[in-house]
């Protein structure tokens, strides 16, 4: 259908004027010279000035993005003296100290799950890929909330686990659950899909010529997976990563379940126990920050590589065979599953079994959150993906201080715990947009607040793997920009939008804080259902609310993952 | 590429669907009408209230006053302290008309910004002066006694201490669990503070902390934890022992109020205000009116094991009468700004 690789191959290769950061960064790209001695005319002109059809809904986006910024200032400049003596206080070096450590720490050990499995669910024979890659990212439907609290039933002390294990063993005492290490366990197991998402969009767009190249020079299938796999995942491994990490900065559910002093639970016990609530925007000002250190960070490592191919589809690869692999690689994603899928379901379905016995469940009262959540989540989804595409391509398409800035904006409010995000927006709504004040509008709006990162991490790495000659031929060819986007770039990137999409909609539906503040009066979700039954110390009423949580997020998901499945199946038909 | 152009359009197609789906639910949800415009400080005729307490607890309750008044009550629901930062943020434009709180601390919050009206004698009169605000605008709905929760198969009666001070003692190290962010036993330590000075109060913090009190995240965990024996005495609130032995049958677990009717004895309140810049008094004074009828307080004994505010009304099964628990002479809305206590827990290391 299109016979432009061709033609951009040899473009990428012989480029004699690096005109700009990306032409700069086929130096050092992983493309393998396969061949193309053609010499032919660099197609791009002088660098194009930043389209206002761009610039406009960007900074839009950005504004939005800083109101909760906007109102933590304006919070902390009503700080009194004791904010200030305690923002030097060796408590916040303590909190700051634990608060990195637990984010380290997650990332770490999620990037090391994530990765893995992205890989072993899209490029090996692993038996019931699909099974596994539904199952493995279904963990991220559980709210943090519940996860650590059914890891608490099952693991903790006097837990359902020490109870059976007393039973047959005699074991009377497992090792402490709360602190670091549980805190650790549960954010690590509830938020490792992240990556597994975004690496598997990646994976499956990967150029087969890469690993053929690495291979045919003798390399083996763990060299060319360390050497030439993961170097070329790096931005989504980055992407996803940089979402762990900064959702581990947010998160309040596992921190005060587990017991962990971390940055957000102190925001949180600020706005319990205070009237003053400076001191909390101050806390949440020092999380902001981190956020940026992070973000510095996370440019760094990104580098100036291309990540697209140079070509489409020369020849693919046949699926790796794991052979005698096969037994731990399966061990590995049943492993994974079983800790951080099937223990929290088994034990909210302990719970539905006490509450079904005791007759206190009743099922009609669901329909209408279950439809809520879906729908609202839905929206918000849609939502953000709109406004991630402008902020995602001027990062990719037009790098520069202007779209740095945007992007970084973007991601700003994305580790500030629920409570403060919704706060500005109570105050911002209630003062300034009366009219829109606890409507369905402003609700989504403020889930778009919340999860934007995930779409634009998501908007970005496709487009980091998407040729920008494609665009610029297309274009050269006579289409105006609005097609060119339409017709070549919208495609290319769906799969990668969809991953986006997905994070979002689940993030919406798990979503507490801004929803009980800030939906319309008497709008229920399924979140707000499961938080009302736990509030009130009833769990065998919040089982069934949080089982369909998981159960919806089961029935959307492989529906979102469609295109992915395409893009897999083209590699199974290929080989 | 034809496949990434099948699957642009199966997507394009799915989201539509779904994005008119939602939209279509949105529009016709029916307990949602606040869809359209919340207008600032309610429609009259309907009354928008503010909870702290669950739906699952004041639902049936709401269902009731809307029955039998027919004025239109919506609630939102969610924590104390979040939906009272939300009403100072709000301001002079808050949609709510009342806030029904889970204990004294947020609506003294609100009380002391001003944001609430002043209640009528005959609402405020039908308590105890203990359970309202010194300043006539709020009113406790129910009573919440702390207590120290003991396993009496590890604990005889007569070993208890007459005070929760008596917990330093060595014999009690490494026996005895609290819930340092709770904002109930926060509360507490800010009576203590109050009632014993500044150093009585930090004294008796280290000393606890010296004496290896374990700490849980909530009070029914330390509940459950000295019915299994992992430890043996608690510091909770008097109705979480109830609570779970409705769910779970007998544990082996019961409640003491301390007999020396300190700090360590006093009984904190849910109460109800209603906002100054409420349109809607009339009917927001019919629903505190409401919560203190018989009818309402008995619905609170039965359900949530709470003291009844309202004179002269049956006790909650298996609890002491309140009139015989001593308590400490004590402002509750004085209980609202814990920033000192706060400061005194991180001082201590417990929080």
């Amino acid at each position: 259908m299109l016979t432009l690789p061709a033609f951009t191959e040899g473009a990428t290769i012989t480029d004699p004027a690096p005109s700009r950061q990306q032409s700069l960064a086929s130096r050092r790209s992983f493309a393998p010279d396969h061949g193309s001695l053609t010499v032919t005319p660099d197609l791009r002109i002088s660098r194009p000035r930043i389209p206002l059809a761009l610039a406009v809904p960007g900074t839009l986006v950005a504004l939005a993005m800083l109101l909760p910024l906007t109102y933590l200032l304006l919070r902390a400049a009503g700080a009194g003296q004791e904010a200030l003596s305690f923002l030097t206080s060796p408590r916040i070096a303590q909190l700051l100290w634990q608060t990195i450590l637990l984010a380290g720490a997650v990332t770490l050990l999620a990037a090391l799950l994530g990765v893995p499995l992205a890989w072993l669910t899209t490029r090996t024979d692993l038996p019931f890929r699909r099974f596994w890659s539904v199952l493995l990212v279904l963990p991220l439907a559980i709210p943090t909330y519940v996860g650590a609290f059914t890891l608490v039933a099952a693991l903790g002390p006097r837990g359902l686990l020490q109870q059976a294990l007393e039973g047959g063993f005699g074991i009377q005492r497992l090792p402490d659950i709360y602190g670091f290490g549980g805190a650790t366990l549960a954010l690590t197991l509830f938020t490792y899909p992240y990556i597994l998402l975004t690496v598997r969009g990646a994976v499956l767009r990967l150029d087969p010529g890469f690993d053929q190249a690495s291979r045919s020079l003798g390399a083996g299938p763990w060299i060319t997976f360390l050497r030439v796999t993961i170097p070329l995942l790096r931005p989504s491994i980055a992407a996803g990563s940089l979402l762990v990490a900064l959702y581990t900065l947010s998160d309040f559910g596992a921190v005060s379940l587990l017991q962990y002093d971390s940055f957000t639970r102190a925001i949180y016990l600020q706005y319990q126990g205070s009237l003053d609530r400076s001191i909390a925007a101050v806390l949440a000002l020092v999380l902001v920050s981190l956020t940026g250190v992070i973000l510095f960070a996370e440019a760094a490592t990104r580098g100036r590589a291309k990540y697209y191919r140079s070509a489409r589809s020369i020849e693919s690869l046949p699926l790796y065979r794991l052979g005698r692999w096969v037994v731990p690689a399966v061990a590995f994603c049943a492993m994974t599953g079983l800790a951080a899928l099937i223990l929290p379901v088994a034990v909210l379905l302990y719970w539905f079994g006490r509450g079904l016995a005791s007759s206190t469940v009743n099922f009609d009262s669901l329909w209408l959150p279950m439809i809520s959540s879906a729908s609202v989540s839905m929206l918000a989804a849609a939502t953000a993906l709109l406004a991630a595409i402008p902020v995602a391509i001027l990062a990719v398409r037009h790098q520069g201080r202007f779209s740095a800035t945007i992007e970084r904006v973007a991601y700003a409010s994305f580790a500030l715990p629920g409570i403060v995000v919704a706060l500005s927006l109570v105050f911002f709504g209630a003062n300034f947009v009366p009219m829109l004040y606890q409507t369905l509008a402003l609700l989504v709006f403020a889930y778009v607040v919340r999860f934007l990162p995930e779409a634009v991490g998501a908007v970005r790495s496709g487009l980091l793997q998407l040729n920008p000659r494609l665009e610029e031929v297309a274009s050269g060819l006579g289409r105006r920009r609005h097609q060119v986007f339409l017709t070549i770039t919208a495609p290319l990137i769906a799969p990668a939008a969809l991953a986006g999409v997905t994070l979002v909609f689940m993030s919406a539906m798990k979503e507490l804080p801004v929803t009980l503040l800030l939906s319309p009066i008497g709008f229920r979700t399924l979140a707000t259902t499961t938080w009302n039954a736990t509030a009130g110390g009833l769990y065998a009423l919040a089982a069934p609310s949080a089982l369909l949580l998981v159960i919806l997020s089961a029935v959307f998901l492989p529906g979102l993952l469609t295109a992915d499945r395409q893009a897999e199946s083209e590699h199974v038909l290929d080989s | 590429m034809p496949q990434h152009f099948s699957a642009l359009r199966i997507l394009t197609f799915r989201l539509l669907a779904l994005l008119g789906l939602a939209l279509l639910v949105a529009s016709c949800q029916p307990a949602a009408p606040g869809s359209g415009p919340a207008s600032a400080a309610g429609t009259p005729g309907t009354l928008t209230v503010y909870s702290g307490r669950t739906e699952a607890l004041v639902g049936p309750l709401l269902d009731r006053f809307r029955r039998e008044t027919s004025i239109d009550i919506r609630v939102r629901y969610g924590d104390s302290a979040e939906l009272a930062a939300a009403i100072l943020e709000e301001g002079a434009n808050s949609p709510a008309d009342v806030f029904f709180a889970q204990d004294a601390g947020a609506l003294g919050a609100i009380a002391n910004r001003n944001l609430l009206a002043a209640l009528p004698d005959s609402t405020l009169n039908k308590v105890d002066p203990r359970f309202r605000s010194a300043n006539r605008n709020w009113v406790g709905v129910s009573g919440r006694a702390r207590v120290v929760v003991y396993n009496p198969q590890s604990v005889q009666d007569q070993q208890l201490p007459d005070s929760v001070l008596g917990l330093t003692d060595p014999v009690w190290r490494g026996r005895v669990g609290w819930a340092p962010t709770n904002s109930s036993f926060q509360a507490f330590v800010t009576a203590l503070r109050r009632t014993e000075g500044e150093d009585v109060a930090r004294r008796w913090l280290e000393g606890m902390r010296q004496n290896q009190t374990k700490s849980f995240a909530n009070n029914t965990a330390i509940v459950q934890a000295v019915a299994s024996g992992e430890i043996d005495l608690g510091l909770v609130n008097h109705y979480y022992l109830f609570a779970i032995q409705k769910d779970q049958g007998a544990i082996s677990a019961r409640n003491y109020h301390p007999r020396d009717g300190r700090a360590g004895a006093m009984i904190n309140v849910a109460g109800a205000g209603i906002l100054a810049t409420s349109n809607n008094q009339e009917a927001a004074r019919r629903f505190l009116d409401y919560l203190l009828s018989p009818e309402s307080q008995t619905y609170f004994t039965t359900q949530t094991f709470e003291y009844p505010l309202l004179q002269g009304l049956p006790q909650p099964q298996g609890a002491a009468p309140i009139d015989q628990i001593k308590t400490p002479n004590i402002d509750l809305g004085s209980l609202a700004d814990l920033d000192a206590t706060l400061r005194m827990l991180r001082d201590v290391g417990a929080l």
